[in-house]
């Protein structure tokens, strides 16, 4: 992104906080936690009014645009400016400026998926890209930004409980019986469970037995003493890691498995469906195995003989099963450095933008077209009150990196542990400073941390991280309010009060004393 | 962008220091007071603040003018209104040594120990404050004023001030909401003294000292200097002032072009480099716009020219850099002078503002609707920044080191765009060109050596100053320092430095080397900057060259390895020489230099590296001041030749 602004481009970025890459952002519009709804519908509203947007593109490509129209007519400058906070001159200039781009995308990344209407929020971005028809071209579309090298991969390979590898349908008897026939196994045919419906499950009894590959649920998870509980009293819990994590030292088993990165071979998806190959570099150290053995092993030992397929075999059976990947051979993907999906066959070069098919001339080869969705603006679950008013909204610090697993044991001049994020309007309120305890309690519990001031929140609203979890468990706080389409928890937003606890106590020769004092985000 | 800002505040002094400059700021994101709604919810910046950077340095030396010195609260100031990271600021801060970073008295007196002036006894006035004022102020982060009151002054040590011809020289500095500088010439101890006693300095001596050939009829370069009020525009234009832009914008760039091309004018900021087809190369570029700089930050040891034309004649270089904007295409122009030269400053400061209300400058220059108009940016005390890829570094707030080339500047200069630069002397030839046409200024001399020439003559003869002769009146060594009055009597030379710093010893039996482009280079030594610089017998070599290592040492950016170990090298190795205690003896010694030298001149970025051997190697082996001592001598016996 920050080779884009060197190439000129223009940033808009809409964040509660004014965070460091808010800075770079030409205009930052500061909304209210979860009111991004608001914004994009406001936004929607004013493009309509102006005659922004592209009924070229909205009539050939797209579905539902007259409900879509009624939907957000309400929306109007006053109306969204006052759901987020943001002053409608900014509100429309950030829309003209979005319709009349050439090119323009919105990105995002945890700020929209972490709520209780997760797949709303995405929504309503993808009906501006389909309003304006950024859509389909270069330098245009919708962009979630990963966190992770290959989450896309996870999904091609149907790390998903509705989906098989390449993304064919479990419920779909037809693509399901293709793999039937090839595994010679019946497949159950109806979707699985996501993780927070396994956590649900686990609740109810009715999941007993646990197999988890490189996530430290004991840890992320939103309500975290509760799901630690339940994995606790679990018959059997497995646990396939690199690191010895809350989660492993639970387990019944620990299974030491290779990292895929430089220790394994096989494939990466990333955010533009771009299929790259990793190769194995070193060897993995003590026990540890490579994934695919341990498969194989613990197929042969629950009857079934695999072999020892290289993960080369395993993704030959991948691109004979799964179409959009049949023509990624492993000699192509190296000759190409890696191809985009859906590539049907060998001679096919890679789909560069997925939606392109929506901007041609003949109908036949459109397709599906894009449908807009009415979604509506509905803030947090959880609301601010006299006993809890303050929002808690929690994320991410560059320099670490979810649970801490892999970035806590090292040092960098920006670390600081975790500290319980204020303006220094709430810390003058509450008369603390830097350093200064403070106990953070939520409905569901109860927290204790250090006060760092940061000037870019706003008054009554306080942020933290989930890095540090051994000190302070983050995610006792949060709600586990979940969008039922996602799975994702709402661990932008709940409410939660403050109490000072103690004054500064400050250990001595601490390296980042200073910057834990009165740095700034 | 990565702020990570104390949030300490500024003094009222920094503040208000900063915001004369910037404006008051815009919103709280921008350094001013948290509380507005709009704030809590909106703010601007990314690019729009970006776009300020450049704004860094002056708003440093706003600070440093207005406070003394500048402080970390001031430096975050700054870093909050232009969105730059404190890490990076402070790299700039401490960049320059007229800024410093650590807190220093708000009167400065800037004693200059450099060559020129040692050759007039600077070294004794120096021992002289030595022992009575208390030892010089040092530079940098560990400089020795901790707690500063404010009536206190100080006395540093300065590399050459650019007032050769007013030896021993200093500069004064007074911070405060209306700063005072001044140059000050002939320095005595006295005079030091009571300078840092808080009296006032003396009136500036007047200009006729630095052009001995006042009057004189056939001057073209120097023709007002001294003769005509440099601070009225009408006295500029009853002089002929101006005419040469009307008839340049009458004739048109391309044929303005044709002109320069014709007259055959080589650069005289040192280079030689020719004119017309840096113009013609700028002009030819399609990326806009275009820039000019005009190279005024003349620090080469000896040179003095620059400020003389600057001081007694500023419409000149307004106008000359006018006609250049218009041949190249140019729209804005900057004027970066050192920031030594207030008179200079001052006096361009006021042509410029003049030029502007009387439609000289501006968006209608004399109603033809040619935009141009002309920006100062003052340099804070860095000799690298005359180095033509590092000016375009220090005028965009960066560090002034300079750039790898390829790109060269008229591809891909300043903001990265196509730039002419231009010295202050080869600018001031441009108004006769345009006028008398290229073909009659290339029949003044001959080969690539046409029209008139500055020289910049100083130390030991009767009259220094600035002369100008023309090529073809085929000057010569000798000729030129009889022209000064030659060296006092009954004392000899001992060696002439030609070119500065950065150029060529030659001894007195070298005095006929025709001082042209070819006779030079046929004599292997540079006119470089015009430097004629006069070392009588009286005169320590040793010393001299001792200071010359020290100056590169001082003023070499770091950037490069060669040139940042190699400087250093180097003046270790002369400083053994000269205290008697060489390694293994003087040949020994000289081998070493030779061979640094040669690594300095093949792997350096910049001329800076590539030329810091130049004039020691000269004065070893062409002038050979290390005999008759002769090499490999216990003692070393650099005393020079007498």
């Amino acid at each position: 992104m920050l080779k884009g602004i060197q190439n000129g481009a223009t940033l808009y970025v809409v964040d509660p906080r004014r965070t460091t890459s808010a800075a770079w952002g030409d205009v930052w519009l500061g909304l209210n936690v979860g009111s991004d709804i608001a914004l994009a519908n406001t936004m929607a509203r004013e493009i309509i009014h102006a005659g922004l947007h592209d009924m070229n593109f909205i009539g050939r490509g797209t579905t539902g645009f007259e409900a879509y129209r009624a939907a957000v007519e309400p929306y109007t400058l006053d109306v969204g400016s006052c759901a987020t906070g943001v002053p409608a001159d900014v509100i429309r200039d950030a829309a003209h400026r979005y319709a009349r781009a050439d090119r323009a995308m919105v990105c995002w990344t945890l700020g929209i998926t972490e709520h209780h209407n997760a797949v709303d929020n995405v929504l309503a971005l993808i009906n501006l890209a389909l309003l304006t028809g950024h859509v389909g071209r270069y330098g245009c579309g919708c962009n979630p930004l990963r966190g992770q090298n290959n989450v896309q991969g996870g999904g091609d390979m149907g790390a998903l409980p509705n989906k098989l590898p390449g993304f064919q349908d479990v419920e779909n008897d037809e693509q399901r019986t293709k793999y039937e026939r090839a595994w010679g196994r019946d497949i159950i045919p109806t979707e699985g469970w996501n993780l927070t419906e396994m956590i649900d499950a686990m609740d109810r009894g009715a999941l007993t037995a646990l197999y988890v590959i490189g996530e430290n649920p004991a840890q992320s998870d939103a309500d975290v003493s509760h799901v630690t509980h339940l994995l606790e009293h679990l018959d059997h819990l497995v646990v396939q890691e690199i690191f010895l994590t809350k989660t492993a030292q639970l387990a019944s088993v620990v299974l030491p498995s290779a990292a895929t990165w430089a220790e394994g071979e096989g494939t990466v998806t990333n955010s533009e469906r771009r299929v790259q190959r990793v190769r194995k570099a070193i060897q993995p150290p003590g026990e540890a195995r490579d994934e695919i053995w341990i498969m194989s092993e613990l197929a042969r030992r629950l009857g079934y003989d695999w072999g020892h397929p290289t993960a080369e075999d395993v993704w030959n059976e991948v691109r004979a099963l799964s179409p959009q990947l049949a023509g990624m051979t492993y000699a192509r993907l190296e000759a190409l450095g890696g191809i985009q999906w859906p590539c049907p066959d060998e001679s096919h070069p890679g789909t560069k933008f997925l939606h392109a098919r929506l901007w041609d001339d003949d109908p036949a080869k459109r397709g599906k077209l894009a449908a807009f969705s009415v979604v509506q603006h509905e803030g947090p679950v959880e609301q601010t009150d006299d006993a809890y008013p303050f929002v808690l909204t929690t994320g991410r610090r560059l320099e670490s990196y979810n649970t801490g697993v892999q970035t806590g044991g090292y040092g960098s001049p920006l670390h600081r542990g975790e500290t319980v994020d204020l303006s220094p309007e709430d810390a003058s309120r509450l008369g603390v400073g830097p350093g200064d305890v403070l106990r953070v309690t939520s409905r569901r519990g109860s927290v204790e941390a250090p006060v760092h001031i940061d000037r870019g929140l706003r008054a009554g609203t306080v942020f933290m991280t989930l890095h540090f979890p051994d000190e302070v468990a983050t995610n006792v706080l949060t709600i586990n309010a979940t969008d039922p389409r996602s799975g994702t928890a709402e661990f932008k937003a709940c409410a939660v009060r403050l109490e000072p606890v103690r004054a500064r106590r400050m250990p001595a020769g601490r390296r980042d004393e200073r910057l834990a004092a009165t740095g700034d985000d | 962008m990565d702020l990570h800002l104390r949030q300490s505040a500024p003094t009222d002094d920094e503040r208000a220091a900063v915001d004369s400059l910037l404006g008051p700021p815009a919103s709280a994101w921008d350094g001013g007071e948290r509380g507005s709604m709009y704030d809590a919810h909106v703010a601007h910046g990314g690019r729009e603040a970006r776009e300020r950077r450049h704004l860094l340095l002056p708003a440093l030396e706003a600070l440093q003018a207005r406070v003394g010195w500048i402080s970390e609260t001031g430096l975050e100031y700054i870093c909050a209104r232009l969105e730059v990271p404190p890490a990076d600021a402070w790299g700039v801060a401490t960049f320059y040594a007229l800024l410093s970073t650590t807190p220093r008295a708000p009167r400065v007196l800037h004693v200059c120990d450099d060559i020129a002036c040692r050759s007039k006894g600077a070294a004794n006035l120096i021992a002289e404050l030595e022992r009575t004022v208390g030892p010089a102020h040092g530079h940098g982060p560990d400089g020795n004023h901790v707690e500063v009151r404010p009536g206190d002054a100080v006395w540093m040590r300065s590399p050459c001030l650019g007032l050769c011809d007013r030896a021993p020289a200093a500069f004064l500095q007074h911070a405060g909401v209306s700063p005072d500088e001044r140059s000050i010439g002939a320095l005595s101890a006295a005079a030091a003294k009571s300078l840092l006693g808080g009296r006032s300095a003396p009136e500036q001596p007047g200009l006729t000292t630095d052009v001995p050939q006042r009057g004189d009829p056939s001057l073209v370069l120097l023709k007002r200097v001294g003769v005509v009020d440099p601070g009225d525009i009408a006295a500029y234009r009853s002089s002929g002032g101006f005419s040469a832009l009307r008839r340049a914008i009458e004739i048109g760039a391309d044929a303005v072009i044709r002109e320069v091309i014709d007259s055959k004018l080589m650069g005289r900021g040192g280079a030689a480099f020719p004119t017309g087809k840096k113009w013609e190369a700028v002009a030819a570029q399609p990326a806009r716009p275009h820039y000019l700089i005009c190279n005024a930050d003349e620090s080469e040891p000896g040179t003095f020219k620059d400020r003389v034309l600057l001081d007694g004649d500023p419409f000149a270089v307004v106008e000359a850099m006018t006609i250049a904007g218009f041949a190249t295409g140019c729209e804005r122009g900057f004027l970066y002078i050192r920031g030594e030269y207030p008179l200079g400053v001052e006096r361009m400061q006021r042509a410029i503002a003049a030029a502007r209300e009387h439609g000289f400058l501006g968006d209608d220059i004399l109603g033809r609707g040619v935009r141009f108009d002309i920006e100062i940016r003052r340099g804070a005390g860095a000799y690298i920044c005359g180095e033509e890829t590092a000016i375009f570094n220090s005028i965009e707030g960066y560090r002034g080191e300079p750039r790898n080339k390829p790109p060269f500047p008229a591809q891909a200069g300043l903001f990265g765009l196509p730039t002419v630069v231009n010295n202050v002397e080869t600018l001031a030839n441009i108004p006769q060109i345009v006028l008398d046409g290229g073909a009659a200024f290339a029949r003044t001399g001959s080969g690539s050596s046409t029209g008139p020439k500055l020289y910049c003559v100083s130390g030991n003869v009767a009259r220094p100053g600035v002369y100008e002769l023309p090529f073809s009146a085929a000057p010569t060594l000798r000729s030129l320092i009889d022209l000064a009055g030659g060296v006092p009597s009954g004392r000899s030379i001992q060696a002439v430095l030609l070119g500065g710093a950065a150029g060529v010893f030659v001894g007195p039996n070298e005095l006929d080397i025709p001082l042209t482009f070819e006779g030079a280079r046929a004599a292997k030594v540079t006119l470089g900057s015009g430097v004629v610089l006069v070392f009588d017998d009286q005169v320590d070599m040793a010393a001299i060259l001792v200071r010359i290592a020290a100056f590169f040492r001082d003023e070499s950016c770091g950037q490069c390895v060669p040139c940042r170990v190699g400087t250093v090298r180097q003046e270790e190795a002369l400083c053994r020489i000269s205290s008697g205690r060489p390694l293994g003896g003087v040949a020994q010694e000289v081998a070493l230099l030779d061979e640094v030298g040669l690594a300095m001149k093949d792997a350096s970025i910049c001329g800076l590296g590539q030329t810091a051997y130049a004039a020691i190697e000269s004065a070893i082996h062409r002038v050979g001041v290390l005999k008759p001592a002769g090499y490999g001598s216990s003692n070393g016996g650099m005393r020079g030749r007498s």
